[in-house]
């Protein structure tokens, strides 16, 4: 009897599995992940550009050296997922910051320069994000998580390649 | 459901020769037509008629928009914007079913209220009200589920929001919306198959209510004394009495909801729909449709991303647990002096958390929305649970037919076709 329902169960666990999988991203979806260049020239200081990876939205943020200045000078204590600016950009390019744009709340986009710390400001729950992406008020639990990207020359990065990291196939 | 009491006998050689195999006409016999209803409902008993024929009515004009709407993201908005101009009164249609939608948990928000105020969730029809609870979870996953499928600015961001709520489940929160989605964010594949289990759901609710009128059968029907039927006098059978007063009330119903349908078809949407899609930018201001507004307010109100999505939740799952939390054996808040001032704060509050979760979330808002949101929690858990220790309710009538007729009596069912299905067991 027990054997039975054991072997039962298994079977219908075994069943199941293909069903649950079938829901998961498809070879399509996880193909169109290849890492996607963009071109630093155009981005003027100040200027937020909005690109897609993976089908997510990243913001592309060329930062003034004030925006740069107020997301360095900040208690890290003082924050709800302390994170010091500089874990969050590459070293030598401290201007360029690039950000997954959807908040960490529920998954709205935040609006760029708006906001007490004139970062981002996300309209629907009202999460509030510096000039590093890292919140700083309201309901969302971390900061705007930073996506693997390197810089392949000064003025063009490469989103979805981690540095140095040796070229390979994107997956889930 | 032998057990029910059935007078029908089959007359011609085809009935009985049926009816020896499948009794179903013995079965609609007993169930709509000799059952024994309270004298004493009010027309707050025929929205579970109305109810019945708002779910036929969004089956029949969903499979009709099925068949002109694409499922993909990059047709969708349009074959939804050719329903409205090209097919022959797909404009119809549409404003049936997306008006439809209001219009369904518009009843079913009364039916509950009225549940409410009358104890009808008591024992023994605890059963008969999970499968009203279970019946109201499928409508709302059917109704958002629903909302995304035209694809505008408000599903897609309306998705984005709800399916996001369960990356706030610890650990496994981000491969539950990863399944959710197909992808890595809502997509083509989150449309997909949404339209499919948009398609699937009402057909389950369907086989709940099945359900639900099953158990009511057994039970028989709350009424406004909250007294059961010990009498034929306490009782009217159900054809004609309740099928001609559900009917009519059905009628009227259908005048209210025509009228929005013709007058003001888009004013419980959102202009923000008639925007396709875009990834990019989220409408300033992103609300739920109205029947999940106070839902909606609850979750602003925790300042935590867990809490919110728990508090949320949470406000469905008390409802559930009503039967248990409610220590009171008088039903009808008529005879509940404490009860009956509480249930109407508690009616107000939640208005008010419907008006709250359109409002943006700042300032003042704020404050008024957690108010409610602990009032809301504690109406349940606290209230309930004392007020059946510490209240003296009014003195129950004798029956019925007392509350009716008064204590003269009158005509009712003849004796014994009419005694409680329940004490028939």
């Amino acid at each position: 009897m027990i054997a039975t329902g054991a072997v039962g169960a298994v079977g219908v666990g075994a069943l199941a599995w293909p069903f649950v999988a079938s829901l998961a991203p498809d070879a399509q979806t996880v193909a169109a992940g290849a890492p996607v260049e963009v071109d630093l020239a155009p981005i003027s200081p100040g200027q937020i550009v909005k690109v897609f990876w993976r089908g997510k939205l990243i913001f592309v943020r060329n930062r003034t050296e004030e925006e740069i200045k107020a997301a360095q000078d900040v208690n890290l204590a003082s924050l709800p997922d302390p994170q010091p600016d500089s874990a969050r950009v590459k070293e030598g390019h401290p201007n360029i910051l690039v950000v997954y744009g959807n908040c960490t709340h529920l998954g709205c986009v935040p609006l760029g320069n708006e906001g007490p710390f004139h970062g981002w400001f996300c309209p629907c729950h009202g999460s509030v994000f510096d000039t590093s992406g890292r919140v700083r008020g309201g309901p969302a639990p971390i900061n705007l998580p930073v996506p693997p990207y390197t810089f392949v020359s000064d003025t063009k990065i490469r989103i979805g390649e981690e540095s140095n990291a040796a070229p390979k196939a994107a997956h889930a | 459901m032998s057990q029910h009491a059935t007078t029908y006998v089959p007359k011609s050689r085809f009935a009985k020769w049926f009816e020896s195999r499948l009794p179903l006409a013995g079965l609609v016999h007993s169930s709509f037509i000799a059952f024994p209803v309270p004298r004493n409902l009010t027309y707050f008993w025929t929205f579970g008629a109305i109810l019945i024929f708002m779910l036929a009515a969004q089956i029949v004009t969903g499979v009709w928009l099925a068949m002109h709407y694409v499922p993909h993201a990059n047709l969708a908005f349009d074959s939804v914007e050719a329903i409205m101009r090209d097919v022959n009164y797909g404009w119809l249609l549409r404003y049936l079913h997306a008006n439809g939608a209001s219009m369904f948990f518009i009843a079913v928000y009364i039916h509950i209220f009225r549940n409410l105020y009358y104890g009808s969730y008591k024992a023994p029809r605890e059963v008969l009200y999970l499968l009203g609870i279970i019946i109201f979870i499928l409508m709302m996953a059917t109704a958002f589920m629903g909302y995304v499928l035209p694809w505008g600015q408000m599903s897609f961001w309306g998705a984005t929001v709800i399916t996001n709520l369960f990356s706030a489940v610890p650990v496994v929160g981000d491969t539950i919306v990863s399944l959710l989605w197909g992808g890595y964010s809502v997509g083509n594949p989150t449309l997909n198959r949404f339209f499919a289990l948009h398609y699937l759901l009402p057909f389950m609710i369907a086989g709940v209510v099945v359900l639900h009128i099953w158990a009511l059968h057994v039970v028989g029907q709350n009424n406004p004394a909250g007294i059961p039927i010990k009498s034929g006098k306490d009782a009217v059978p159900f054809t004609p009495y309740a099928t001609v007063k559900d009917l009519f009330a059905t009628v009227v119903f259908m005048m209210f909801f025509a009228w929005w349908v013709f007058f003001l078809p888009n004013y419980l949407g959102h202009a923000d729909n008639y925007i396709p899609a875009n990834p990019a930018v989220t409408p300033a201001h992103i609300v739920p449709e109205w029947y999940f507004l106070p839902f909606y307010a609850i979750l602003r109100a925790i300042p935590d991303k867990l809490g919110g999505v728990i508090a949320m939740f949470g406000a469905i799952v008390v409802l559930a647990l009503v039967p248990w939390l409610d220590t009171s054996r008088v039903r009808s808040a008529n005879y509940r002096p404490l009860y009956r001032q509480f249930f109407w704060v508690f009616v107000i509050v939640c208005v008010l958390l419907g008006w709250l979760g359109a409002k943006p979330p700042e300032g003042g808002y704020v404050i008024a929305a957690r108010i409610c949101t602990a009032w809301y929690f504690i109406h349940f858990l606290v209230v309930l649970p004392l007020l059946g220790l510490f209240e003296t309710p009014k003195p129950l009538p004798s029956s019925i037919a007392e509350t009716v007729l008064g204590k003269k009596g009158g005509a009712g069912m003849p004796v014994g076709a009419a005694a409680e299905p329940s004490t028939r067991g």
